[in-house]
Formats: C-alpha cells, sequence, structure tokens
C-alpha cells in the first residue's frame, strides 16, 4: 500500500493530511475532512456507547442470574455479530427518518444554542452515524469489560460488602479496580468505530466538508474508499485514495497495538495478584 | 494491598446518609438494567423490521432468479447468492487451512516469545478495518491481473477469515486435556500424529463450529468486495470475472431511488440476518455441551 500511494504523497507531501480540498475533478486531494468525520463519529459514538456497555456489562456479571444471563449475552453476541451492511441498510430506512422528524428537531429547540445542534435537518449525517456506531460496538466493550471485571478478585468485594458497602458502592469499587481494563476495551470499540465502512457510508450522507453541526453531512476515510474507489479516474485519484487507506490502516494499527497491550497487562495483573 | 486499603477508606471515609447511599444503590442498579434494555432494543427493532420489510419478497423466486431491470416487479437474486457461495468457498480454502494451522503452531509447536508474537498480530489484525483488507487484495491480485475478479474477492475473504479461525483453533486446542497429548506421546505416537489424530479430532467439533462463524461473517461482508469482486447483474461463475455477491447486491439495491429494488434487498437482509443467527444458535449449543461437560 506504501508502494500504490507514492502518486499522491509526491504530488501533495504533508499538505495531504491538512489540506481540506478534495476535488477529483481537479485532481485536488485533501485528507482533512475525512479524518475529521472518522474521528467526530467515532468519538461520539464512544462516548455515547460506554456508559450504555459499562452497564450492560455490570448488569449482566452482576445483577441478573444465571437464567437470564444466557440468553442476554446470548443476543448481544448476535448483535456483534449482525453484518454491517444490515446496520446501514436499517439506518436510511429508520433511523435517519426517525432522526430527521424526532430527535433532532428535539435536540435543535432545546439545545439549539448550541453550534453543534444547528443547521439543517436531513436525517443522515454525523450524529445518526455515531448512533449507529454505537449501537455496534457495544457488543465488543460489553463482552471486554464483562471479562475484566471476571478478573477481579471476588474477595474484593466481599471485602467490601463486610465494610458495610452496597451494592453499587461494591461494584464501584470493582469499576475502580478494573478502569485500566475498561480503558482498553473502550479503546479496543474506538478502533472498530474508526474502521467501520458499509454502515457509516450508507447514514453519514457523505459531503467532504468539515462542519460544526453534527447534523450535517459529513465524510469518513473508510467511506470514501468505498465510495470512488472502484470508480477512481486517474492513477492520482486511485494512489489519493490508497493513502487515505494507508492513514487508516496506521490509525488503526496503533490504536488496537495500544488497546492489546492495555488488556494483557491488565490480565497478567491481575492473575498475578 | 495499602492502595486497596486507601480505596475502601476514600469511599467510605465521609459518613454518609444511609438513606441516601441506598437511594444511590438502587438508582444506579436501575441505570444499569436500563442500559442493558437499551442495547438489546436495536436487536429486535432491526429483526422484526428486516422480517416486515423483507417476508414479502421471500419466495422461490428470490432464490432462483435473476434480478430484472427497473420496473418490472419480481425476479430475484441467483447470481448475488450463488456468487456469495463461490466467493465464500474461495476465501475458505485460504482462511481455513491457514488459520487451522498457524493456531495449531502457536498452541501445540511454539512457546513462548514467538506464539506470543503470532497471538498479538492475529489480535490486531482481526481489528483492522475490512475495507483495509480489501485495499490490500486490490494491490495484490487486482492491479497485477488487470480488473476485477471473483479470485480477488475470495482473496480477501480468506485474509479476513483467518483471525478469527486462527483464535478459536486456539482456544480449542487449549481445551485439550495436557494428559491426552502424554498419553498418546508414552504410547509412542509420533509427535505429528499425535497432534493430528488425538488432539485435533478431541477438539474438532469446537474448531468446526469456529469456522462456521467465520464463514458466517465473512458472507456479511461488504466492504472488501466493493473493488475486488466489484459485483455483477449477469450469471458467472468465471474466477476472472467480477462476479455478484448477496451483501454488495443489498448495498447497490439500497441506495437505489427504486421501491422494487428495496423490498429485494430487505429480502435478502433477511436472508442474511437468518444465516448468522442460525450459525450463531449453533455455535451457542455446541460450546454449552463443552463447557459442561469440562465442568
Amino acid at each position: 500500500m506504501f508502494q500504490d500511494s507514492v502518486d499522491a504523497r509526491e504530488a501533495f507531501d504533508w499538505k495531504f493530511i491538512f489540506s481540506s480540498d478534495w476535488d477529483p475533478v481537479k485532481e485536488k486531494f485533501g485528507a482533512l475532512p475525512f479524518i475529521f468525520g472518522t474521528v467526530v463519529s467515532s468519538l461520539l459514538a464512544l462516548l455515547i456507547s460506554l456508559p450504555v456497555s459499562i452497564g450492560v456489562a455490570v448488569f449482566l456479571n452482576e445483577i441478573v442470574n444465571k437464567a437470564l444471563r444466557t440468553p442476554l449475552s446470548f443476543l448481544i453476541e448476535i448483535l456483534a455479530a449482525i453484518p454491517s451492511i444490515i446496520y446501514g441498510f436499517w439506518g436510511i430506512f429508520v433511523l435517519a427518518p426517525f432522526m430527521r422528524n424526532t430527535i433532532q428537531p428535539f435536540l435543535q429547540s432545546t439545545l439549539g444554542f448550541l453550534p453543534f445542534f444547528k443547521g439543517t435537518m436531513y436525517g443522515t449525517g454525523l450524529l445518526t452515524a455515531a448512533i449507529i456506531l454505537a449501537i455496534m460496538i457495544t457488543p465488543i466493550i460489553t463482552a471486554i469489560t464483562r471479562d475484566v471485571l471476571k478478573a477481579i478478585p471476588t474477595a474484593q468485594r466481599e471485602a467490601a460488602y463486610a465494610l458495610g458497602a452496597t451494592k453499587w458502592e461494591a461494584i464501584k469499587m470493582a469499576l475502580l479496580n478494573a478502569r485500566s481494563g475498561i480503558l482498553g476495551a473502550s479503546v479496543l470499540g474506538l478502533g472498530r468505530a474508526i474502521g467501520e465502512t458499509m454502515a457509516v457510508t450508507m447514514v453519514i450522507g457523505n459531503r467532504a466538508e468539515i462542519s460544526s453541526s453534527l447534523f450535517e453531512p459529513a465524510y469518513t476515510m473508510a467511506s470514501v474508499i468505498a465510495n470512488e474507489f472502484a470508480e477512481a479516474s486517474g492513477n492520482l485519484h486511485v494512489s489519493a485514495l490508497i493513502e487515505v487507506g494507508l492513514i487508516l490502516f496506521a490509525v488503526t494499527f496503533v490504536i488496537n497495538s495500544f488497546a492489546r497491550l492495555l488488556i494483557y497487562s491488565f490480565t497478567r495483573k491481575t492473575e498475578g495478584k | 494491598m495499602e492502595e486497596t486499603v486507601q480505596q475502601y477508606t476514600s469511599v467510605f471515609a465521609k459518613p454518609k446518609n444511609l438513606r441516601r447511599r441506598k437511594i444511590v444503590n438502587s438508582t444506579m442498579l436501575f441505570l444499569c438494567v436500563v442500559a442493558a434494555i437499551i442495547s438489546i432494543l436495536p436487536l429486535f427493532y432491526i429483526f422484526f423490521y428486516t422480517t416486515k420489510s423483507g417476508i414479502s419478497s421471500l419466495n422461490w423466486d428470490f432464490f432462483t432468479q435473476m434480478p430484472k431491470p427497473v420496473g418490472e416487479t419480481g425476479g430475484g437474486m441467483a447470481n448475488g447468492i450463488v456468487g456469495t457461495l463461490i466467493l465464500v468457498s474461495l476465501g475458505s480454502l485460504i482462511g481455513i487451512p491457514v488459520g487451522v494451522l498457524s493456531g495449531i503452531y502457536v498452541t501445540e509447536y511454539s512457546g513462548g516469545f514467538f506464539s506470543n508474537i503470532i497471538k498479538f498480530v492475529t489480535d490486531v489484525l482481526s481489528g483492522v478495518p475490512s475495507i483495509i483488507i480489501g485495499i490490500f487484495a486490490y494491490g495484490v491480485i487486482v492491479i497485477p491481473m488487470q480488473g476485477f475478479s471473483t479470485l480477488a474477492g475470495g482473496f480477501a475473504l480468506g485474509v479476513l477469515m483467518i483471525p478469527t479461525i486462527t483464535r478459536i483453533t486456539e482456544e480449542m486446542l487449549k481445551l485439550v486435556p495436557q494428559s491426552l497429548r502424554e498419553a498418546s506421546l508414552a504410547l509412542g505416537v509420533s509427535r505429528w500424529k499425535t497432534t493430528l489424530q488425538i488432539v485435533l479430532r478431541t477438539a474438532s467439533s469446537g474448531i468446526i463450529t469456529g469456522i462456521l462463524l467465520a464463514i458466517a461473517r465473512a458472507a456479511g461482508e461488504t466492504a472488501p468486495l466493493l473493488f475486488t469482486a466489484f459485483g455483477n447483474r449477469f450469471w458467472s461463475t468465471d474466477l476472472n470475472q467480477p462476479i455478484a455477491s448477496l451483501p454488495v447486491q443489498i448495498f447497490n439495491y439500497a441506495i437505489s431511488p427504486f421501491d422494487d429494488w428495496h423490498k429485494q434487498a430487505w429480502a435478502g437482509a433477511l436472508v442474511l440476518i437468518s444465516l448468522v443467527f442460525i450459525v450463531n444458535l449453533i455455535v451457542r449449543i455446541v460450546t454449552r455441551d463443552k463447557f459442561e461437560n469440562k465442568v
């Protein structure tokens, strides 16, 4: 890939990352809007997904009894296994109209003074993409958080109970001790969100612009590749797209390695205890 | 230990009203229940909606007919279904041997540093976006062959399957008791025969379910096929030609403005979702038996 993107790298140098022009017709390529779209949609997704995932993990591990735990965790696993194309399809036909008609007008009327919630309500856009992503990464974060919570020795919780803690206080204890593992889980979820292609492509609106409003259409690195690669005209265009892919690969590689190392070191630490 | 004590005291040091603590307790536990419900809700919604919209177009024609031009009702996705079958078979041809063998290598033949590296690499590889794998296949196969092809699509799916299969093989082989290996070796059976005929056979049901899981996932992949297998509106079984596949066809139909096509796409989505659901159910049942036997 490094080899295939040589044209674009020679033509644009570092400006590639910082320029926000993307015009295949004039052969001008800058990846900034895609990087922006990717980062914002993924972080937003993580923000939505993290509290929910931790809640689910706690619910499954600490609260519910075994009879209910098995089917519930099965359902959450299924959520991870649904092909992303189906999420995207569902996003277009169910979530986007719902956002346009219900959620976005509500946000605009209550929080409309913030720049994030201004602008036209298309239904598709950054926020919708973030919600779809949040649904998709929740099972991943939940699964790892559960593993991490399991690694916390029961004795600690018993000690907390013995000191007169309520159930939630004991759980809070465990969560505090598990924080580095949970951080690893969320970074892993972030990596997944950054690389997610199809579902995002279908709901984010695909417009290479940077805007402060979460309602506006945007574009991500993965979806520009998906949309333009097969019909890219000219070597420079293809090579620019490959360079976008290269950036994406580098980012996900770093993020994933970081997350794995965090999780490894966490489980090793608790096993050693 | 000291650290732990400090943490405990930090929580309980301030004398708090017991009633308030109890209220906080039940609120937070309640929020956890709410979180669980929120996370399950989309699943049911997606299932329900897909079934509702797809069931009307899901008939015999869907599986046997070719796509019809816009405006004509009826038709099916026979070429997409066959295309997916061919692509997934090709992918399996690459993914299964490589995945299973590297899983065997990691657990049976290598200890320490090198196997840790392989483990780390498979973990990281499984997090690489599938579209990147598509670009990789594009660079390796499409450019040298000068055209989109079934082969390239199969290759991309194969690469995608490797980490999943490696991981599951590894897990399943670890479940085989060490004493079994020792017994076989003590009887004078050679190392490779022990691995192949004793260890692998014992773990086979688990590995097969893992492979099923990887296949189901590969069957639903769209992104890496967009510019490798590309898609084709006609019947094709030529490995050097672009080929249709179910997910890509769903994608193309879904973003089209035609109602007929949307219906077809929903039917396709229903087929994919059912496939995923059934495979996961099988995996769940098989692995559950395994764990119960062990405990």
